[in-house]
């Protein structure tokens, strides 16, 4: 399992009114296999997750996954922690499934034949079978979710941080992809409002006005959130 | 939707569909070289008619590209109204003519080209620049984007206007373009902290 460590990590903002705080100082170690943040919306959950791969720089503090740090070794550390976002639509970028997760697989794979050829086996693996020609347009919510974690996951990442991968979609979808995500082998932080994908995690934060308020057992957290919130 | 599928690869067997895609991309250009440099409106007719050959040809379902052309032909007609009042009519048949014969070209090639072979083809001719500082597939990548970007932001256009006519702000230019461009600008920081988060481009 990887190993993510906060260590005095601050986020603040530039307003006219001065510095705004976004994120107050939090020091974390990440060990379990699953992580949920669950807090209200503007609470600084995404924030901390987007720390995780450099998406959002720490004003203070640094952050540090499997020993690298990620304000110096950003790229190495983006190898590592794949990054999946609410909306499908923002992070497939190519017109085709095929094409989106051949993207995903051009550092790794030279040769054009090998690329779309390895593709096709991730969009089996996830089954997509049959999507490769597909617009990206034309997919509904979950399948558009579905092959933007098969473009995160087609470079064998070592951490997925998903940041509410499920709040745009139905109950089915929802649950399709909540169980994907726990089942998969690598450690998984994922934001969510779904509480009962966070009672399903190893361990549960519960952010608050950008601070971590509770943090420990799932129940214990999800419960004192449901009496809180 | 149908804009959306505007620019799609559709795979297909036909000879454009088997030329390599350097060789079509260079076509282009010289193409578009030759549309601009050669004036008059009988060879922009000309230029017009050969190109909606060629997208026949590539087994382009044509009335679905048209109707996804819709708003591109109708600033193509603005753009003529305005030309024919400044200039007269051979001028705006000649402008008209070379503007829609270069998109239906571009058309083309986007139908009969995966994306991802584009992006090889581009980062293939500009390796030699790499001696200059230029990063092929950075270039390569901006190309695609800027390819997957047409569609997309028709639709934004498209999705403004509906939320502008929800409201009964129809006919207020400002209820159309202000959420349209800042819509545009969300959506670029989202594809760029896309790629930055699968370490695209790194």
């Amino acid at each position: 399992m990887s190993d993510i460590r906060l260590e005095q990590v601050t986020v603040s903002v530039p307003t006219h009114d001065g510095d705004r705080q976004i994120l107050g100082e939090t020091s974390l170690h990440l060990t379990e296999r699953r992580v949920a943040l669950v807090g209200p919306n503007g609470s600084g959950k995404s924030t901390l997750a987007r720390l995780l791969n450099g998406l959002v720089p720490a004003t203070t503090g640094r952050v540090v996954v499997d020993g690298l740090d990620v304000a110096r070794q950003g790229r190495e550390v983006r190898r590592r922690v794949g990054f999946v976002f609410t909306d499908p639509a923002a992070q497939l970028v190519m017109p085709t499934a095929r094409e989106d997760v051949a993207l995903s697989l051009r550092r790794t794979h030279r040769d054009r034949a090998q690329r779309l050829a390895a593709a096709d086996r991730v969009l089996a693996d996830f089954g997509l079978d049959g999507f490769g020609d597909r617009s990206v347009h034309g997919l509904s919510g979950g399948e558009g979710q579905l092959l933007a974690l098969a473009g995160v996951l087609a470079t064998e990442p070592s951490v997925v941080v998903a940041d509410e991968p499920t709040t745009l979609l139905d109950l089915a979808n929802s649950r399709r992809i909540g169980d994907l995500l726990l089942s998969l082998p690598q450690q998984v932080v994922v934001v969510t409002h779904d509480l009962e994908l966070a009672a399903r995690c190893d361990r549960v934060l519960l952010v608050r006005a950008g601070r971590v308020e509770r943090d420990g057992e799932p129940a214990e957290v999800v419960e004192h959130y449901r009496a809180h919130a | 939707m149908s804009a959306q599928l505007l620019g799609l690869h559709q795979p297909g067997t036909t000879l454009l569909h088997r030329l390599a895609a350097g060789a079509k991309l260079v076509g282009l250009v010289v193409a578009s070289l030759v549309v601009v440099a050669v004036r008059g409106p009988v060879s922009a007719l000309g230029f017009l008619a050969l190109a909606v050959a060629l997208l026949v040809w590539s087994g382009a379902r044509l009335g679905l590209t048209l109707r996804a052309m819709r708003w591109l032909l109708l600033t193509a007609a603005i753009l003529g109204a305005w030309t024919v009042w400044q200039d007269g009519w051979p001028r705006a048949v000649e402008v008209v003519g070379d503007l829609v014969a270069l998109i239906l070209l571009a058309t083309t090639l986007t139908v009969t080209t995966p994306v991802d072979e584009v992006m090889d083809a581009v980062a293939r001719g500009l390796r030699p620049l790499r001696r200059v500082g230029v990063d092929p597939e950075a270039v390569a990548l901006a190309f695609s984007l800027m390819l997957r970007a047409i569609p997309s932001t028709i639709t934004l256009a498209e999705e403004s206007r509906d939320a502008a006519v929800a409201r009964g702000l129809e006919r207020s230019p400002r209820a159309r373009l202000i959420p349209f461009v800042v819509r545009v600008v969300a959506r670029a920081r989202d594809t760029g902290d896309a790629l930055h988060a699968r370490g695209i481009g790194d």
